[in-house]
């Protein structure tokens, strides 16, 4: 095999096999996940680990460490907001900048103990589990709480609806989808444009305007299956959001590449004057405060909050990472692979609970696939090393 | 013909890009102490490690012959079989274990059953411990006791495997001179029992008060060998065997226009253990820098040069760093890598692939790491003139590389230390301490970086450079500091210094 096809396979590896497995699921279905109601839940069954594994992505890329307390983060950050709207009647917008603050903080106190004392975040992020589930169940007085305040659902479950535009099909959400594909295929242009102007090497026209192309249908195809149902959803509006603004960190800021250069080795990165404790602390304040996000997207989701929400969520993330390329070892991890890789976990969950496929397999499919794609990461480096 | 129990021939060893030995002879009689002494990188490791089989048989060419039979050791377990045994200089002993644990670890001990059988492996512990006339409980832990007595450990494990061939890379290192002389002392007893020793050092009064022969190794090779009684064995007869190549032109001419201005000048530089805060590594050292100059600093290792560099580098090395620094004539506190890197210090570490570079990431990674804000605005990263700037940067150190976007891993080891050398170029720094810019790589790489050296003072920096090949520093520097034993040993300007007056402030010091 000629060398510019297998760079191709190893470079899109994963979006392959979640185009493979997408297109098994479509077959073994018979078509039904790609019914419009589908493919819209699929992003919002799947928007908290999103964004979670934003997070859980830059704690990975310092070494391989990992937050366990994500969990019980969102137990504690949903069950205030639940508690603070519900019980006392708070306005909703100041609950919200509240919560936000309580899982900054909570990330802060554990930063603080990784970043600066250097306890391994293993054991700093098990006892946050313990003990953040523990107040998360005070703060609810082991009740379940609901949510029923309108204003704060709208935040963030609501649909994007025009009036006069959306009133028979949802067509404002097929005009964003294809502004989105002008952007896409416009910013590349220009991308190649600035470069041919400096003098700086080019990729192919082939190559650029094929992923641009690809990435604008596909774009347009799942806007138009959005028109078909509900439109655009605010929580999708929040997912991507927060994905475009990870993405941009890690790949565009040196903040971002900071923390790929302490994954890759710590000491030099150290002696190249970067402030490594600094990183490491800004990785879990920051992962506490998308922790706390996401408490709020599966509280306004469900639409209530008790003592066993957010268990094992820190673990969606964490695969997703994995599976998306990101190296146990730290140092590699895209923001884009990630997203392939809840993507896949989530088609999935989806595909096999439309199969009617109990949970139990779900458990054995998913785990399997985490270490079929780790393990395949790893044969392929030590190949090509 | 003498009895010679181990005859190695025509040994010759590659790794990528250089050769480590070539054509090494060496002849250990029966019963004596052989001593292998040569300048660091001069091989001798590589031939203990060719030995033991931690090179398997066949990544190097040549015969191994030992007890009168060709020896062919895939792996350590296969010499140690035949009652090699080998101590490295860095003691490989589990400090949570205890010293019997330690004497049989990977070597059990054990009852019919299968399980290993303590009291068995705490007494025969002991008996070994007698033998080296070490007096402790064999359930002791390894930390609880001295440097000297975990040596006296790994000798008393070297007996339990049936050692007839003692192998001791640099034993002495670590100890004060009393558990030095002890240790000595007891291999010139083992001698009485018939035991063959081999011993590394750089010490030379220790291999002239226990050794009966010795064998100089240089650049690789073999230069002769030596024996009690027959030749001149002393301290000035072995260094002048060491150091004695020619100096031609390995050495890019350069015209010396040394500055007036002092560009760095430390005063009363003191730097503390950062584990053993109560060891002073480097003691009360002053030393300057000019615009323009190439200064040197000699020694073995474990002198304290490399930190007394990382010390002065943002205190990236020890605590309880005391005394004054000045950058320009200006005062400085540099508290962290940061700070020194913004008045103008580049460090480039000895240890490239530890502490220097990030081998899973590209060339233009790595180059642009340690002052990124250049290609940045606002905090947002111009990936296009990054590239660019880290290409030309490439260019001018002339790194070999298909594409700037290769892992700095898959080069050779000159390539990688350009692409290291080139991340602190485009840092812009006035003063580059560079610690042993020329470390396994090969020659033709090192005259490179010798000529990058030249083209850096020719524009007005100042370079610090720690080697320890003495030619080196000879070769490039304006002025020389010798350290030994963390204190300054002496200056030298370059034209009144030779290797024997170098080697000679090295040893009246320790």
């Amino acid at each position: 095999m000629n060398t510019k096809v297998k760079d191709f396979l190893t470079k899109y590896t994963m979006v392959i096999a979640l185009v493979i497995v997408f297109a098994l699921f479509c077959f073994l279905t018979d078509g039904r996940l790609l019914f419009a109601q589908n493919m819209s839940n699929l992003m919002l069954q799947n928007g908290y680990v999103l964004v979670l594994a934003c997070g859980m992505l830059l704690c990975i890329l310092t070494g391989g460490n990992i937050d366990l307390s994500i969990g019980s983060v969102i137990c504690l950050t949903g069950g205030i907001a639940a508690v603070l709207i519900s019980n006392m009647g708070m306005n909703p917008y100041l609950t919200i900048i509240l919560c936000l603050a309580v899982g900054l903080l909570v990330g802060i106190w554990q930063g603080y103990w990784i970043g600066y004392v250097r306890i391994p975040p293993f054991i700093t992020t098990l006892a946050g589990m313990f003990v953040f589930r523990g107040f998360g169940r005070l703060v609810l007085d082991n009740k379940t709480v609901s949510i029923q305040n309108k204003s704060f659902l709208n935040v963030f479950t609501s649909y994007i609806t025009i009036p006069g535009l959306d009133d028979v099909s949802k067509y404002s959400a097929l005009i964003v989808g294809i502004v989105a594909a002008i952007y896409v295929i416009f910013s590349t242009m220009r991308s190649r444009a600035n470069k041919a102007k400096k003098g700086y090497r080019q990729n192919s026209a082939l190559a650029d305007f094929g992923r641009a192309g690809i990435i604008s249908v596909v774009i347009v195809w799942y806007c138009n299956l959005l028109r078909q149902y509900k439109g655009i959803s605010v929580m999708l509006v929040w997912v991507v959001a927060i994905c475009l603004i990870y993405n941009f960190i890690t790949s565009k800021t040196a903040f971002g590449r900071y923390f790929y250069a302490i994954g890759g080795n710590e000491k030099a990165t150290k002696l190249s004057g970067i402030d490594t404790n600094k990183i490491y602390f800004i990785a879990y304040a920051n992962m506490g405060l998308l922790a706390g996000l996401a408490g709020m997207l599966c509280a306004a989701r469900v639409g209530s909050v008790n003592g066993n929400t957010g268990t094992s969520f820190e673990m969606d993330a964490i695969g997703s990472c994995f599976i998306g390329g990101a190296s146990a070892y730290g140092g590699v991890g895209t923001v884009g692979g990630v997203v392939i890789g809840a993507l896949l976990l989530g088609v999935i969950n989806m595909g096999m609970s439309i199969m009617g496929i109990g949970d139990s397999w779900q458990y054995v499919v998913k785990g399997a696939v985490l270490l079929v794609a780790v393990v395949f990461d790893v044969l392929s480096n030590r190949k090509s090393s | 013909m003498a009895d010679n129990i181990l005859v190695m021939e025509h040994i010759t060893k590659e790794f990528p890009g250089v050769k480590a030995l070539d054509n090494v002879n060496l002849e250990v009689q029966r019963g004596e102490i052989h001593a292998l002494i040569g300048e660091n990188g001069a091989g001798k490791s590589t031939l203990m490690n060719v030995l033991s089989g931690q090179y398997p048989y066949g990544s190097y060419t040549g015969t191994v012959t030992y007890e009168g039979k060709e020896c062919h050791f895939k792996r350590l377990s296969d010499s140690e079989a035949q009652g090699i045994v080998i101590i490295h200089q860095e003691l490989a002993l589990i400090p949570l274990l205890s010293i019997g644990e330690n004497m049989f670890l990977g070597n059990e001990i054990k009852n019919s059953l299968g399980y290993i059988d303590w009291d068995k492996t705490y007494s025969e512990a002991e008996k070994h411990m007698a033998q080296v006339g070490l007096h402790e409980s064999a359930q002791t832990l390894i930390k609880d006791i001295g440097t000297g007595k975990q040596q006296l450990v790994e000798i008393a494990k070297a007996f339990s495997k049936k050692v007839k061939l003692l192998i001791l890379d640099e034993p002495t290192s670590s100890l004060n001179d009393e558990d030095a002389k002890m240790l000595l002392d007891l291999l010139l007893e083992f001698k009485k029992d018939g035991l063959t020793s081999i011993i590394i050092t750089h010490k030379l009064n220790e291999i002239v008060y226990c050794a009966d022969r010795v064998t100089i190794l240089r650049d690789g090779s073999t230069i002769e060998t030596l024996t009690k009684g027959v030749d001149d064995l002393s301290e000035d007869r072995i260094i002048k065997g060491m150091v004695g190549r020619s100096m031609d032109d390995r050495y890019p001419q350069r015209e010396h226009k040394v500055g007036s201005d002092v560009l760095l000048e430390a005063k009363n530089w003191t730097v503390h253990h950062p584990l053993y805060p109560e060891k002073i590594v480097d003691d009360n050292i002053s030393f300057k820098v000019h615009k323009g100059e190439v200064i040197g600093f000699s020694g073995l290792q474990g002198a304290g040069r490399t930190e007394l560099a990382m010390s002065i580098f943002g205190k990236s090395y020890g605590t309880g760093i005391s005394g004054e620094l000045y950058i320009k004539g200006q005062k400085v506190n540099l508290k962290d890598p940061r700070a020194a890197i913004s008045h103008g210090l580049a460090y480039v570490t000895e240890d490239r692939k530890t502490n220097g570079l990030i081998l899973d990431e590209s060339i233009r990674f790595n180059t642009t790491l340690a002052r990124i804000a250049k290609v940045c605005s606002k905090g947002i990263i111009n990936v296009d003139l990054e590239r660019h700037l880290a290409e030309q940067i490439t260019e001018e150190m002339g790194t070999k590389t298909p594409s700037n976007e290769q892992k700095v891993g898959n080069l050779s080891g000159g390539n990688q230390q350009k692409a290291l050398l080139g991340k602190w170029m485009f840092a812009e720094p006035e003063i580059l301490i560079l610690d042993e810019p020329t470390r396994g790589i090969d020659v033709g790489a090192k005259y490179d970086i010798y000529c990058l050296i030249n083209e850096m003072v020719a524009n007005g920096k100042a370079v610090i450079m720690i080697s320890s090949e003495m030619p080196e520093l000879l070769g490039m520097c304006d002025r020389i500091y010798v350290m030994s034993e963390g204190k300054l040993a002496g200056e030298l300007a370059a034209k009144d210094a030779t290797q024997e007056k170098i080697m000679a402030y090295i040893m009246q010091n320790s």
